[in-house]
């Protein structure tokens, strides 16, 4: 994914599945051998790669639901890493 | 539940039925009958139990696990609990049907073996003729969606084969391979003096790995798990016991890793006769050897006991008879001799051996009734 890149549309990868872990309450980004803890804003921002939003509708999205402004780099800095980890695709 | 750990994986070994004959398979050499199996309700109620006490990825295994019918009830039922799940598989016996079936129940991933890069290691380790079976499941596997993970089991065998595997699995389409250096538990401690590899063998491997690791960076993660036995200090097994993870074997008996059936000296608990949470939580063998109190010196006093928790308990048994003991891997070890004893055999000059002979001194993982059969 180009940094510059707001139009790609990225969902989580086939392997990859979020959870809510009820026991421990915590988010949780599984995949096959390795569970992976999200924070809250990490949780938040894979939560909305579903294939269906674009990058830039991400980040509004995620401005709404925080009350927030200015989250573009960082929401683009976690789905660049995500992706060069295989979270997600484009 | 204060300061008792949660654990995150159940290893759901369903059956030691097996099509293959690894001679270093991780099962114990006390393989269980059919008969003895939990059924159907016996492994919902497992799964349920273990959801409730902080499992989130459960993992299929065996044997082959793709033996068991009820398969899918079993994936469908993590499924709805929200569970993560990962066959394990020899990929014998995955046809696209059953391939189809696994992913509408709902299974996440899928982890294929292989034992080499050709039919003759297949052959030779498996005591299998069915290399092509492994090719189609790959294909299988891929075709349904599913992401295909592969591992092999390294060797003196077949170590200098490495970039050759590496080669299948890319071309086979793998996203993930695990080489993973012999661990040498049950039938693979029987065979020991046959897998080890030669310092020099290991060290030639490492560098094929590193290569490879940086070439296929993009396309396909490689894993090197260690060969313990070459390391100066033992690994973390299973970060500490009963800390992270559970195993459940085919007749119900729960362990805190897949190879524990081994320690004959201690009495692990079945689900046929408590629940989960109570084997975990407070069953003798479950606390027996949690945190750090349990441990004797050169542990006691040592600074990595946080970091390798004094190894494998599984390991100590199996060489010193005491499951209480500092991992002989580790260079402090007053039995540290026992593990460099094996590695000076591996290193001398005449212990290659050729094929034929090498077949002949294997001992291959069949039930017992059918080696006495023989």
């Amino acid at each position: 994914m180009d940094n510059s890149d707001l139009t790609a549309t990225p969902r989580l990868a086939t392997k990859a599945m979020l959870k809510h872990d009820r026991v421990r309450d915590v988010e949780l980004l599984l995949l096959p051998e390795r569970v992976v803890l999200l924070n809250k804003s990490g949780a938040a921002i894979l939560g909305l790669c579903d294939g269906s939003r674009t990058v830039r509708q991400l980040v509004d999205q995620l401005e709404r639901d925080f009350e927030a402004t200015d989250l573009v780099n960082d929401v683009m800095m976690f789905l660049q890493d995500a992706h060069g980890r295989g979270w997600v695709v484009t | 539940m204060n300061g008792t750990p949660q654990p995150y994986g159940l290893l759901a070994e369903v059956t030691h039925q097996c099509p293959l004959h690894c001679v270093y398979c991780s099962n114990p050499l006390a393989l269980l009958d059919r008969q003895d199996e939990l059924a159907t309700d016996d492994w919902v109620r497992v799964i349920r139990e273990a959801a409730e006490l902080g499992v989130v990825q459960v993992h299929f295994s065996g044997g082959e696990p793709l033996v068991r019918g009820d398969l899918e009830t079993l994936v469908a039922e993590c499924r709805g609990l929200g569970l993560y799940t990962n066959l394990i598989t020899s990929g014998l016996g995955l046809t696209p049907g059953r391939a189809d079936s696994l992913v509408s129940a709902g299974l996440n991933s899928a982890q294929l073996s292989i034992q080499g890069d050709a039919a003759e290691s297949t052959n030779l380790v498996a005591a299998s003729k069915r290399f092509d079976k492994k090719e189609d499941a790959a294909r299988i596997i891929r075709e349904s969606g599913l992401p295909l993970n592969m591992n092999v089991v390294l060797h003196r065998m077949n170590l200098s084969r490495l970039d050759a595997i590496i080669d299948v699995c890319v071309q086979w389409g793998a996203e993930r391979l695990e080489l993973a250096n012999t661990q040498y538990y049950g039938w693979a401690l029987r065979n020991r003096d046959l897998l080890m590899p030669s310092k020099a063998q290991l060290d030639e491997a490492v560098g094929v790995y590193e290569r490879r690791k940086a070439e296929l960076a993009e396309r396909m993660e490689l894993l090197w798990i260690l060969p313990d036995y070459y390391e100066p200090y033992p690994k973390p097994c299973m970060g500490g016991w009963a800390q992270t993870a559970l195993t459940v074997a085919p007749d119900g008996v729960v362990y805190p890793c897949p190879v524990a059936a081994e320690i004959t000296t201690m009495e692990f608990s079945s689900v046929r006769d408590h629940d989960l949470e109570w084997i975990w939580q407070k069953s003798a063998a479950f606390e027996a050897f949690r945190g750090t109190k349990w441990m004797p010196d050169p542990c006691r006093s040592c600074s990595r006991k946080e970091l390798d928790f004094g190894g494998c308990r599984c390991q100590a048994f199996a060489l010193t008879g005491d499951p209480g003991r500092t991992d002989p891997v580790c260079m402090h070890s007053p039995d540290h001799h026992l593990v460099q004893d094996a590695l000076v055999r591996a290193n001398q000059e005449d212990a290659a051996a050729d094929g034929d002979t090498i077949r002949e001194k294997l001992l291959y993982r069949r039930p017992r009734t059918s080696a006495r059969e023989r």
